[in-house]
């Protein structure tokens, strides 16, 4: 059921970040300041972006679990923070490269953007130990969900105290009153943004149909009465 | 029909509060043993670092990583008597209000923080300060920041104590989340250490985000707490 629709949803990723990179290298204009290396922000940001979002929507999810006791909630939650967790490294990354390239520097600390998203990236990196150290599956479940509320409200806060200890040397593009874009750039941003988003919803819409599949497969197979190839899987809530 | 009887939250509060500081008391679990981390812990930075004397933000840095990591040491304990003996199941089928037990918790362990601090700043101050005169003040940022360790603390040492690994698993989620008290608490201190006499720089606007912080993770725990103990 997880399936439904995933086939359009991922020619749809496509064409959008094929169409977005066109207009990163042949529409978008040279930054006046930084030239070719500024378009590494197309990317840098939207996926910035992305993985905050996808942070806080799997602690939405979390809510929803607590509320319902819903195990379902529970995967969303845990599939969307694994996603986000994965965008987070290419964030870093890709960071890195732009702070070297602008900057001289392959890490800056007294730039707060960047750190603070350090700071939630290891916060959430300590989801999965935290996760998997609890056996029973329904405590399991819902101590993430715990985890994933008090972390959302974690992100915000922490932003704020980084950003007051710190200077201000990171470009914040959307800090001025008119955007501070030239509008070709702002479109292109947008597009980008657009498709870093559906290629973040692909993934957790795979990852999900792939979690149900197994867990059909394994549901099967014990009707069956045959026993599992190995023990059944740890490393993910089941979907049913 | 009687409804059924509920013991008032305030006198379940009073109880586990008064039962944790007396066994506290009587077996003295916790606490000689982060006040005598946080000692050695100075001894050894004072060697590390080679300095006899500390001023601004290398003193508020030797002070706040000392007694966080102190403060964790508590932290770990602090649920290990009711998971071992019982105690959950105990809370469980009393005719209370769960969030009780997390406000009794995180008073306990607000206690044990303001004692160790009582008796550490000062070895601190003797071994590393010239004055006392930042000590009044600095009182402010350490109430203000242990409220906030006693919140996130509690709220991850109960989660921490159902997992295979807790001694490890305790430290390693609450540190990054205490990020953002220490970024505050540290902010506050350095220019109260400064070497020309406490200074008040951005004070006011510190205290207001260890506020803050200790609001949002007082709520957050009233909120979640609740889903913990259900089994």
């Amino acid at each position: 059921m997880y399936g439904k629709g995933l086939r359009p949803l991922s020619i749809a990723t496509v064409v959008a970040i094929a169409a977005a990179f066109s207009l990163v290298f042949f529409y978008a204009p040279l930054d006046a300041d930084q030239g070719f290396i500024q378009k590494i922000f197309y990317l840098h940001v939207p996926l910035a972006i992305t993985a905050l979002i996808g942070f806080v929507v799997g602690g939405v999810f979390a809510i929803l679990h607590l509320r319902s006791g819903d195990r379902r909630w529970d995967a969303y939650s845990y599939v969307s923070i694994h996603m986000s967790v994965i965008f987070g490294v290419a964030v870093l990354i890709t960071g890195g490269i732009w702070a070297k390239a602008s900057w001289g520097h392959w890490w800056v600390w007294d730039e707060p953007t960047l750190v603070s998203f350090l700071i939630v990236f290891l916060m959430y990196a300590t989801y999965y130990p935290f996760r998997y150290a609890i056996e029973d599956p329904e405590r399991q479940a819902r101590y993430a969900s715990v985890f994933a509320v008090t972390a959302g409200a974690f992100v915000p806060l922490n932003f704020m105290a980084v950003r007051m200890a710190e200077s201000l040397v990171h470009p914040r593009t959307f800090a001025t009153a008119n955007g501070g874009l030239p509008g070709e750039m702002m479109f292109t941003f947008l597009g980008c943004l657009t498709a870093i988003a559906l290629l973040w919803v692909t993934l957790v819409k795979l990852e999900l149909t792939a979690k149900s599949a197994s867990g059909q497969l394994k549901r099967l197979r014990r009707a069956l009465d045959a026993p599992a190839p190995g023990a059944g899987s740890r490393i993910a809530p089941e979907v049913s | 029909m009687n409804a059924p009887r509920v013991t008032p939250t305030r006198s379940a509060f009073a109880a586990i509060l008064a039962k944790d500081l007396r066994a506290e008391l009587r077996t003295l679990q916790s606490l000689p043993a982060m006040a005598l981390f946080a000692t050695t812990t100075f001894v050894i930075f004072r060697f590390g670092l080679d300095r006899t004397s500390l001023s601004g933000s290398l003193a508020s840095g030797v002070l706040w990583a000392t007694l966080l990591f102190a403060a964790l040491l508590g932290v770990n304990r602090l649920f290990v008597a009711e998971r071992e003996e019982g105690g959950f199941d105990a809370i469980r089928l009393a005719p209370i209000d769960r969030t009780a037990l997390f406000a009794a918790k995180a008073a306990a362990l607000l206690v044990y923080l303001l004692v160790l601090e009582l008796v550490v700043v000062p070895i601190f101050a003797l071994f590393f300060l010239g004055s006392a005169a930042a000590l009044a003040p600095l009182a402010l940022v350490l109430l203000l920041a242990d409220l906030g360790i006693a919140a996130t603390g509690t709220l991850i040492s109960s989660m921490a104590v159902h997992s295979r690994a807790r001694d490890l698993l305790g430290p390693l989620v609450l540190l990054p989340l205490v990020v953002p008290l220490m970024i505050a608490a540290t902010g506050a201190t350095e220019p109260l250490l400064a070497v020309g006499g406490p200074g008040y720089e951005r004070f006011g606007t510190w205290l207001a985000v260890l506020s803050l912080y200790d609001l949002i993770f007082l709520l957050v725990g009233y909120a979640v707490f609740d889903f913990l103990l259900e089994d």
